[in-house]
């Protein structure tokens, strides 16, 4: 049996109206030690009021090779920004 | 891939880090940059956890409450120092285990420091003060560097290491203003962990095998020498402070370079100790090893009752 703890990506929410963010990674044999860790190893400094743990395998992430093709096509679409659009010096506000 | 092709990619990526670009882990790289990486942040997490060996032996016999609270932070912030540093390690292809089995064979290195004994009270002050200090000089730099999970990590080493050498100073101004016998605990301490605290800070820079290389990769900043001439230089006063002696008796402030000369570092000394040979090399790591391997039913139990709620939760849903 392969007795190796899994690792966890955690998130962390510092503070309320702020997003969970992606603090770091552990190791931990199920969900609650996983959050139990995240606590100890995360937040030993008041860093967090919220963690979210999720077992890195669970994760499935783009890869950079394809970035190309993935992000590039958003370069030449300058008309989705409002800088594209020409007003009349009169309108101050748009 | 053919050799061309390697060099083309290895050009953009070397172009990529001079614009200060970060490099993350499933970007491609150099298998030279992967293995230095793994080589130096590895190193850097073993020597957190085998830093924490010569202070754990005084946990229990610190002299307050409140200097025992701050020695247990201190070290438990040791602990998450290590773990930050390992997870950033195993993005780059390897795994904990092996990590770990590299550190108990000895194929890995960790900080010679750790390698000296703590005999008394006053070594908690000198290792908080000294060695913490140099590994400030040391890791502010990296906060910079170009492989960015290393980078993250080390800007919350960063932010929670002052106060470990804060804590340090305290201890040592308090027996400085103790009892004779407790300043002279506190001079001896100094006597012992001033020359190790220099060598700390890595062979001078004729003798640096990666320096060159590891400038490029941002993976340094200043040289050796540079960083112990700041760390000298920014020390001595403090001894100052403290009324206590440098013991070098070449130690003299240079006025036409602002800065402090200090005499000969035995060289020999710090190559024996990262050879193996320093006091409390093997103590050190079969500590480690022996509570790894005692800790095992431990983690075999997590796991145990980790599969047996997951069997649980699936005859439920059945």
């Amino acid at each position: 049996m392969d007795n190796n703890w899994p690792l966890w990506e955690i998130f962390v929410r510092s503070k309320n109206g702020l997003e969970h963010r992606h603090f770091g990674s552990l190791h931990a044999a199920d969900e609650d030690m996983a959050l139990e860790n995240a606590r100890d190893v995360y937040t030993r400094r008041n860093e967090g009021v919220s963690i979210w743990v999720v077992k890195s395998s669970d994760i499935t992430a783009s890869n950079p090779e394809n970035n190309g093709e993935l992000f590039e096509p958003a370069q030449d679409k300058v008309y989705r920004h409002p800088t594209f659009y020409k007003l009349p010096d009169e309108i101050k506000h748009m | 891939m053919s050799n061309e092709q390697i060099k083309n990619l290895e050009e953009i990526f070397e172009a990529r880090i001079a614009r200060d670009e970060k490099i993350e882990a499933k970007d491609w790289m150099p298998e030279k940059y992967r293995k230095t990486h793994i080589r130096q942040i590895s190193q850097h997490a073993h020597s957190e956890i085998v830093g924490m060996l010569p202070e754990g032996n005084w946990i229990s016999r610190a002299p307050s409450l409140r200097r025992k609270a701050a020695l247990l932070a201190k070290v438990q912030d040791e602990a998450g120092h290590g773990l930050y540093l390992y997870s950033a390690c195993e993005t780059l292809g390897i795994s904990r285990e092996e990590l770990y089995q590299q550190l108990h064979s000895g194929k890995a290195k960790y900080s010679s420091i750790f390698n000296y004994p703590t005999l008394t009270w006053a070594d908690m002050g000198a290792i908080g003060w000294l060695v913490d200090g140099a590994a400030i000089i040391n890791q502010v730099p990296l906060c910079n560097t170009s492989f960015g999970p290393y980078a993250r990590a080390m800007v919350r080493v960063c932010k929670e290491e002052s106060f470990h050498q804060r804590q340090g100073f305290e201890i040592m101004l308090k027996l400085c203003n103790g009892s004779k016998e407790q300043k002279d605990m506190a001079q001896d301490a100094l006597n012992r962990w001033w020359w190790p605290s220099l060598m700390m800070l890595g062979p001078t820079d004729a003798e640096s095998v990666h320096t060159e290389q590891s400038m490029k990769w941002k993976l340094k900043r200043k040289s050796n020498d540079d960083l112990r001439q700041q760390f000298i230089d920014q020390t001595v006063p403090q001894a100052d402070i403290l009324g206590l002696t440098i013991p070098d008796p070449d130690l003299k402030f240079n006025k036409q370079t602002g800065s402090y000369d200090f005499g000969a570092i035995n060289w020999d000394e710090f190559w024996q100790v990262v050879k193996g040979h320093g006091p409390c090399n093997k103590q050190r790591i079969s500590a480690r090893v022996a509570a790894w391997d005692n800790g095992a039913w431990v983690r075999d139990a997590a796991m145990a009752h980790a599969a047996k709620k997951e069997e649980l939760k699936v005859k439920i849903a059945i």
